[in-house]
């Protein structure tokens, strides 16, 4: 029945986008890479909002660009509108968005993979693994092919067991009506997977021709052109507006009125919806008393008249749809082209996973993204990303890659789903990160680009330049802490033009720039220019001069954190043998299986005495070691 | 492997006339010598002992006489460099003299941290490890219990309401910097934002400063114990103090001041007052007593009225009675060694159900029920703290101070006009810092007050 179709270092399963992430990064590595995936037309397809970055979201695009994924360079040749949110705050909370055009994207990113000498795409459906000894050796699809693999990465999405609900109708399906994996998902829980039930949804799309724009209020893109990718040098001037209208209170009476039809409040138990994701409906119960909600036209690319109606998510019934959309201003008119739904699917329980995103139980079998419990494409990117990069070393016999929480987002994302678990689809958010000051976007490249290189992910030229950015940052620095600027009349000036008080005696330049109101611009004027600095370095010098004693505090913090890191749990520890620690803390320690110390004091309910006493063992385990 | 210096009180609370506090760690002598005076500490020869003084760095007055012992790693229990400072006086010059190593840059050691550094430094063979183990667990669960059982409900409250304060401040500028173009939500201001910590600094302020003035829990409960002269006061208090302090005479109206001690009744922190008798006197230094005697009764947690078994009831008794009418009392009934002369119906009429207990001290007779009634009426939550309320351990002062000078940080942030998340950073530590007093350090909080306190999302 079953032919042998080929032997591969890594399988991918999924083309979305951890998919595709993992699959690049697999094959620049250097292993040879299969993905297989349901449909080619719909690689690294966006079901639902087409916009990338954002805060948190934003910085882990630079992160992932600065490893050597490639989101950032995709969505910069394909966006039709970029703004950096924001500004008026702090340099760590700054962050990219891009509005994206949906279908280019794919192309983009189709012809990425298509031309990566180490990549076989091929379209396919998976029905189950194949193991061996425990072990994941490779896939078998619904053709009876069976391809062999050292390792396999499992990235798909919202399809498993996928059911698409609108008001009473219900059906079996992947997003955007493309078939659901079913067999697969049966497969993994048959091997001793932990299945959780998921839920998220999606607005209707309108046609933009019955749009009355001069009902809404105009969202255009930043004039100053920007990309996420270190590497973009061109960027798209020609951008499109999105537009903000609000719902009101005929919105309100309309959804309240149909409440019992929606799929998701008609009383049936359903699967953990996102908070940060609300529906509709969710947002009209939660919160009552609110006359209006925000609701963002987002346009889906430039060749199609599709418009997203970001804030409607739904799973009200058709007809209700058509009247919910046609009570907002500038909406009247609107014909839906696509109504929204939501969408229920399985997601493994991420506590089952090495931070490598291997799967504990089965060796050689990574998953990455939605399958994890997240939500978005960026968070998705990320563990694609991560996971391509961690099946790849292990095929090649390289060490495993694990990123702290004070390294990179992509860290606190992976290290919150691997030690904590969700309840809820996952997403990043700022507050979640307690090193934000050390992850800025400004500094993605500096935290990563060393990481990327060494595996083979960042190019040596790029390299080369990434390094001697970071030797001008220093010499400038270095420059501004040594030059004094005196009080005299032009300093007085440009001083009192920021409305700063005037200089009494003479300071270096790094403690003026140090002042809220200065700005490296502003010193500039006061000192020998530079002329060999970008407006890149020139930002790094100023956000690391103006916050050096809150960047240092974080710093320290960090060691203190990495420190716990740095004790290793032996990986054959035996937690039913260490006496005293408290039994709620021993089970959640048995499946978490935490690598260090540190990883084993964020897991809830393990608590600094079952730490102390952790502790003890380790070091006893060690001096038993020593004695024999 | 862990270097820093950590410190304790070694002895068990309220319990023997000498307290040392412990100092071990790499800075232990330095720490010890910053605030001895006496000889130069970091001079003298390992493992001998000096008196001199301890000074509060906040006043410069001495703190307390002591004698100080300087252990040099690594013959020493933990192996690491070691101090120990013999106090006398009671659990407030204990206290305050820990206080002061904290302040001067140790760290307050966690429940067996101790044995766990000695363990850690190889002073422990491993036979003993799973020992060490239990002792730990054992230390940090009667830890944890007392430090449940000792704070107060209120000031459990209180701490909430300031954490909530806080983590609604955080979430907003959260939300702020999460959802930039929701704007349902307003900008949260620096003017705001100076109102909400400042708010919130001036209770923790307050706080400190009643813990301070000794307003507090840590010394225990304040224990007055009344009853007319003669009837065995004092000799009620060195039963339980079980030494000598106050002077015990047949003469009545000798003890003339107020004399305090510390004891732990069956675990229950007890601060006992020995009044001068209340009476009606010519005696003018007698009556200086009574007055004072009147006004600690108000404040004091519990009263233990001590009536004589060998005497009738008296007019002086009966007026007791009414003047601690309402408050916490056990009665005791003294000397039934002796001939009966006190109408027992009558004493249990007018004690109105609080406890009665029979006790012949000098035969220590009654001493177990006693004790136990005091410990049913403490554990039976019957006591009003009162204004005593608030802070009741070191632990608790050190975390608040933390709270505090992290929330100094973030308004100097304010001032300095930084970015509301920069200032923020500052305002979750100390919201961080709060939960550690109440045992509530989990990070998921601020998630769900981000999302019960706004609508938000696409």
């Amino acid at each position: 029945m079953v032919y042998d179709a080929g032997h591969y270092d890594v399988i991918v399963v999924g083309a979305g986008h951890a998919g595709s992430e993992a699959a690049l990064a697999a094959a620049k590595m250097g292993a040879k890479t299969l993905i297989l995936t349901l449909n080619l037309d719909m690689i690294a397809f966006m079901p639902c909002n087409p916009s990338i970055g954002g805060p948190a979201k934003g910085i882990v695009v630079r992160e992932i660009d600065a490893l050597g994924g490639v989101m950032a360079k995709v969505i910069d040749k394909t966006y039709i509108q970029m703004r950096m949110l924001n500004t008026g705050k702090g340099p760590a909370v700054q962050a990219l968005r891009a509005q994206a055009d949906k279908p280019l994207y794919i192309q983009e990113m189709k012809q990425l993979i298509e031309n990566e000498k180490n990549i076989t795409l091929r379209q396919g459906m998976v029905d189950e693994l194949i193991i061996e000894d425990g072990i994941c050796k490779g896939v078998i699809t619904e053709t009876h092919a069976a391809y062999h693999a050292e390792t396999v990465i499992v990235t798909t999405g919202t399809f498993m067991r996928g059911k698409v609900l609108m008001g009473d109708l219900e059906y079996e399906s992947g997003p955007n009506n493309q078939r659901p994996t079913i067999k697969l998902s049966e497969n993994l829980e048959k091997l001793g997977l932990e299945i959780t039930r998921f839920k998220t949804g999606t607005p209707p799309r309108v046609n933009s021709h019955t749009i009355d724009y001069s009902k809404t209020e105009i969202q255009p893109g930043d004039e100053k052109p920007r990309g996420f990718s270190y590497e973009t040098t061109e960027f798209i001037t020609e951008q499109i507006p999105c537009w903000l209208t609000y719902t009101n209170e005929f919105t309100h009476k309309i959804i309240d009125d149909n409440l019992s039809l929606s799929a998701m409040y008609s009383g049936m138990k359903r699967g953990t919806g996102p908070r940060y994701c609300p529906s509709i409906e969710d947002k009209i119960v939660r919160f009552h008393d609110k006359p209006r909600h925000q609701i963002f036209l987002e346009p889906e690319g430039r060749n199609t008249e599709e418009v997203y109606v970001q804030g409607l998510s739904t799973s009200l019934p058709e007809s209700v749809q058509h009247e919910m959309v046609r009570s907002v201003p500038g909406l009247e008119n609107a014909e839906i082209m696509r109504p929204g739904y939501a969408i229920e699917y399985d997601a493994l329980i991420p506590t089952q996973l090495w931070p490598t995103l291997e799967t504990k139980k089965i060796a050689g079998l990574f998953t990455a993204g939605q399958i994890n419990g997240t939500s978005g494409y960026e968070e998705a990117a990320a563990q694609g990303l991560m996971a391509g990069i961690n099946a790849a070393a292990k095929v090649l016999g390289k060490e495993p890659v694990i990123l702290d929480r004070s390294q990179a987002y992509i860290g606190v994302l992976i290290d919150d789903l691997v030690t904590k678990g969700t309840k809820e689809p996952y997403r990043l958010l700022t507050s979640r990160a307690e090193y934000r000051l050390l992850l800025r976007h400004d500094n993605a490249d500096l935290r990563l680009t060393a990481l990327g290189h060494e595996l083979g992910l960042i190019s040596n030229e790029r390299y080369d330049r990434f390094l001697l950015k970071k030797q001008q940052v220093e010499e400038e620095m270095n420059r501004l802490r040594k030059i004094v600027i005196k009080p005299n009349a032009i300093v007085q000036e440009v001083l009192q033009e920021a409305e700063a008080s005037p200089l009494k005696e003479a300071v270096k330049a790094a403690d003026l720039l140090k002042r809220p109101e200065m700005s490296y611009a502003l010193i500039e004027r006061l000192i020998e220019a530079n002329e060999s600095l970008t407006s890149d370095i020139k930002e790094q010098v100023e956000i690391h001069i103006k916050y050096e004693g809150y960047i240092k505090k974080a710093n320290e913090q960090v060691e203190r954190m990495l420190k716990m890191e740095d004790k290793k749990i032996p990986e054959n520890i035996d937690y039913d043998a260490i006496s005293g620690i408290a039994t709620e803390a021993r089970e959640k320690l048995k499946t978490v299986r935490p690598l260090s110390v540190g990883q084993a004091s964020r897991i809830s309910g393990v608590n600094p005495s079952d730490i102390s006493i952790l502790l003890v063992y380790i070091e006893n385990g060690k001096i038993a070691k020593l004695a024999n | 492997m862990e270097t820093d210096t950590i410190a304790a009180i070694s002895t068990p609370v309220g319990e023997g006339a000498i307290a040392i506090v412990r100092l071990s760690g790499v800075d232990a002598v330095a720490i010890a010598a910053s605030i001895f005076q006496g000889k130069n500490l970091k001079e003298v020869a390992s493992h001998t002992i000096h008196y001199g003084k301890i000074m509060d760095p906040d006043t410069n007055e001495v703190a307390e006489e002591v004698m100080v012992s300087v252990m040099r790693a690594p013959k020493t229990f933990t192996r690491e460099d070691v101090v120990e400072i013999n106090c006398h006086g009671g659990m407030v010059a204990v206290n305050r003299v820990l206080e002061i190593m904290l302040a001067k840059g140790a760290r307050l050691a966690e429940p067996g941290e101790f044995t766990k550094r000695a363990f850690l430094n190889g002073r422990i063979d491993l036979s003993q490890a799973e020992a060490v183990m239990d002792l730990i667990r054992a230390k940090t669960d009667k830890a944890m219990t007392v430090a449940l059982k000792q704070m107060d409900g209120r000031l459990s409250k209180m701490i909430q309401k300031y954490r909530q304060s806080l983590l609604e401040t955080v979430a907003h500028v959260e939300v702020n910097i999460d959802y930039p173009e929701y704007d349902d939500v307003e900008e949260m201001s620096h003017e705001l934002m100076r109102e909400k910590t400042k708010a919130v600094h001036k209770e923790i302020e307050e706080l400190l400063q009643i813990a301070k003035q000794g307003k507090i829990l840590r010394e225990g409960l304040s224990t007055a114990i009344i009853g007319r002269p003669n009837v065995g006061k004092s000799s009620l208090m060195n039963t339980l103090v079980q030494e000598n302090k106050a002077i015990v005479t047949e003469i009545p109206g000798t003890t003339r001041d107020i004399i305090e001690e510390y004891v732990n009744v069956r675990g229950v922190p007890l601060r006992l007052v020995d009044t001068a008798g209340i009476r009606e006197t010519e005696d003018i230094v007698e009556k200086i007593g009574v007055e004072r005697s009147r006004q600690v009764l108000k404040e004091s947690d519990l009263i233990l009225f001590v009536l004589n078994y060998n005497e009738k009831l008296s007019e002086e008794d009966r007026k007791l009675f009414k003047a601690i009418e309402g408050l916490e009392y056990i009665v005791i009934i003294n000397k039934t060694d002796l001939a009966q002369q006190l109408d027992m119906d009558e004493v249990e009429r007018l004690a109105m159900n609080r406890p009665v207990i029979t006790t012949s001290l000098i035969e220590e007779q009654g001493i177990d029920e006693l004790e136990a009634a005091i410990a049913n009426v403490f554990f039976a939550g019957d006591i009003d703290t009162g204004d005593l309320t608030y802070v009741s351990n070191v632990r608790h002062i050190q975390l608040l101070k933390q709270a505090k000078a992290a929330l100094e940080d973030a308004m100097q942030s304010l001032e300095l006009g930084m970015p509301l998340d920069i200032v923020q950073i500052d305002v979750t530590r100390t919201w961080e810092l709060l939960g550690e007093i109440i045992g509530d350090t989990a990070s998921d909080s601020l998630i769900d007050q981000l999302f019960s306190q706004f609508c938000l999302g696409k």
